[in-house]
């Protein structure tokens, strides 16, 4: 195990899958200019700048990647894709099934969320739940090093286009690599804490609050289990199952807004499946349906606490049936 | 039909597509009157039978004939919701054309397409988007992927005037220009934009005149003569062979139909339809063959009764083609 922000985390999946496969190349706003390593060994055929122009890096990677190559490009900010939805959406994620199977279109967009930066609504907007609603494309969303290095690689080489966000919280944040190859299999969630009296669901910069959230339980005697969902598209629907029939008792927590989004499939999931096990109706801990401000306070205040977590597991115990 | 398809007998015996030699003035009046009869026939059939109904080109055939016309084997092509044209003229099976334009198994794309994203990968028609513009934004990343994997062919960009208006086309341009992409953009400036007349939309006449400020070379030439055309098309080819640089070819030409099938047209000026009817592309190139090109009208009509054979075919192999299998709505959706 080698300690490595997720910034270095992800740069070494980048470096490891270019010098893999020579098709694999980067572009974007800035690449060439500020991955220096990668532009060195790979030259600056694979590792291009582009104009500030979402659209046409977007819809080049897709077209890139129907006729052979395996694009990575970086939109820089979650909102910037705004720009890039009808090659994201309507090509990316429709072509190959309205071309009869024709083409794959094995691609990854990165971009950046979440609070932390306090650089507004704009720059900072958790739009996943968009994209896992589009047909076609799979969205990943990790919240440690180790699956940050792991899940990039694993998109680098899925041959279906992957929405990658990373959350700026977690950005430099140090974790633990494992030495050697990382692969972390698209749509396999993660169990980050094991516990039996309530799962707490999440994905990204929440998962950490719900580990904390989780020492704060069982100081208290409750024994919390967290899963960290990881790939939001494909859904690892058994785990999530799996949990809920376990614990009876189910928070889902993220930082998006709460209406259509992640917390509310995953709630309907649970009803639909394991709606007998439960010992209280599911909890949504979420981002409200505001637009993300600017100022760090409010900000602060737009994610899901400790507090609010540990709150509604309370609640959920306080309301169990049987 | 009691005659055994050329489709029915190309999906039994597994060959590699053909892709026809446009080289002769014979073969262009062909595949314009092949374009012609299969887009007339399509609209007849929407209006007895209450299929879909297509974006046609009608009056356009000569811009599709004469562009790939020029372009090799090796050369994509990269293409719209009004693509019939580019299809056929490639060498698209009509029969597989209808066949995906009814939601039939023997489609190009099973059915799933229809009339709108039919692309044809064995031919090189590699992405067709009917989102106005998309195509634009696809053919940068296919060109990137012809020079840094090293290969021989350029990519033909087919769009119209109202993809022009899209910032996605300029967009294209730039990057195109920037990175030195092999793209031929060709615009069939066809007067319309979906309901609304160019004139309105923009000022000024030309869509090629948008290309000088990215470093772009361009041509305009009357899309509505095939050999102009091709001669243009071919001039644009080896410049682009020659340069590894982008280049524009703009083909002034007509909607003769409506935006879609069945179009009333009482949205368009009678005079300006009719000037643009008397400039049809098939008979001028007819009335050109005739006059000097050594035709008689026996030989124009043998081509038509070929053309017309192969239209009775082609729509007698679609109709017989089953619908697909209801396991087919949940495949091809990830590789």
């Amino acid at each position: 195990m080698t300690t490595i922000t997720v910034y270095d985390a992800m740069a070494q999946a980048l470096a490891e899958e270019m010098r893999r496969d020579a098709r694999v190349l980067m572009f974007g706003e800035g690449v060439a200019t500020k991955r220096t390593e990668l532009l060195a060994e790979f030259g600056s055929a694979r590792v291009r700048n582009t104009p500030l122009a979402e659209g046409i890096i977007a819809g080049t990677a897709v077209g890139a990647a129907a006729t052979g190559l395996r694009p990575v490009i970086d939109l820089l900010f979650a909102p910037f894709l705004c720009y890039a939805m009808d090659e994201l959406v309507n090509s990316a994620g429709k072509l190959r099934y309205l071309s009869g199977g024709q083409f794959e279109f094995p691609l990854v967009a990165i971009a950046m969320t979440g609070a932390g930066w306090a650089v507004g609504s704009q720059h900072n907007h958790n739009i996943e739940a968009w994209f896992a609603h589009a047909p076609g494309l799979k969205v990943v969303m990790p919240s440690n090093a180790s699956d940050f290095k792991g899940l990039l690689k694993a998109a680098i080489r899925d041959d279906n286009p992957v929405l990658f966000f990373v959350d700026i919280g977690l950005l430099y944040q140090p974790g633990e690599v494992p030495d050697g190859e990382t692969l972390v299999p698209l749509g396999q969630a993660a169990i980050a804490r094991p516990g039996q009296d309530v799962t707490l669901i999440s994905y990204a910069k929440t998962v950490p609050v719900c580990l904390q959230a989780a020492d704060a339980l069982a100081a208290e005697g409750i024994s919390a289990e967290v899963i960290d969902l990881r790939t939001i598209k494909p859904l690892d629907e058994a785990t999530v199952l799996a949990a809920a029939r376990r614990t009876g008792r189910v928070v889902v927590v993220h930082e998006a807004s709460r209406t259509c989004g992640v917390g509310a499939e995953i709630a309907a999931l649970v009803a639909e499946h394991a709606f007998d096990s439960l010992k209280a109706p599911l909890r949504r801990v979420t981002g409200p349906d505001a637009p993300p401000p600017a100022s760090y306070a409010l900000e602060q205040a737009f994610v899901p606490s400790v507090d609010a977590v540990v709150e509604a597991a309370h609640q959920l115990s306080a309301a169990s049936r049987r | 039909m009691n005659t055994v398809s050329p489709t029915a007998a190309a999906r039994s015996t597994p060959s590699s597509p053909v892709i026809p030699r446009l080289d002769q003035p014979e073969a262009l009046l062909e595949a314009m009157l092949l374009i012609r009869a299969y887009e007339l026939r399509l609209s007849t059939h929407s209006a007895q039978s209450g299929t879909p109904g297509t974006c046609t080109a009608v009056g356009q055939e000569a811009a599709a004939v004469g562009v790939v016309s020029a372009l090799t084997a090796d050369d994509l092509i990269l293409t719209n919701h009004r693509s019939a044209g580019h299809l056929l003229a490639r060498g698209a099976d009509p029969g597989r054309m209808m066949a995906e334009v009814l939601g039939r198994r023997d489609g190009y794309c099973k059915g799933k397409s229809g009339s709108l994203h039919i692309s044809v990968r064995e031919l090189g028609v590699v992405l067709t988007s009917t989102i106005v513009g998309g195509e634009l934004s696809l053919a940068t990343g296919v060109a990137l992927s012809q020079t840094m994997l090293g290969r021989p062919g350029i990519v033909a960009c087919f769009f119209g005037d109202g993809a022009a208006g899209e910032g996605i086309f300029h967009e294209s341009l730039n990057l195109a220009a920037v990175w030195k992409l092999p793209i031929l953009y060709v615009c069939e400036n066809n007067q319309w934009q979906a309901f609304v007349h160019r004139r309105e939309t923009m000022v000024g006449e030309s869509v090629a005149a948008w290309a000088a400020p990215y470093g772009i070379a361009s041509a305009t030439v009357d899309g509505n003569d095939v050999e102009a055309v091709s001669a243009a098309a071919r001039a644009a080819t080896d410049s682009i062979r020659d340069t590894g640089k982008p280049f524009l070819l703009e083909l002034s030409t007509y909607r003769l139909r409506g935006h879609f099938e069945p179009d009333d047209q009482a949205y368009v000026n009678a005079a300006e339809l009719a000037a643009w009817q008397a400039r049809d592309p098939i008979e001028r190139m007819k009335t050109r063959l005739l006059a000097g090109g050594g035709f008689t009208a026996g030989d124009l009509d043998g081509i038509g009764t070929r053309v017309a054979a192969r239209i009775d075919a082609a729509m007698a192999f679609a109709e017989a083609s089953p619908w697909p299998d209801a396991t087919e709505l949940l495949t091809d959706i990830y590789a």
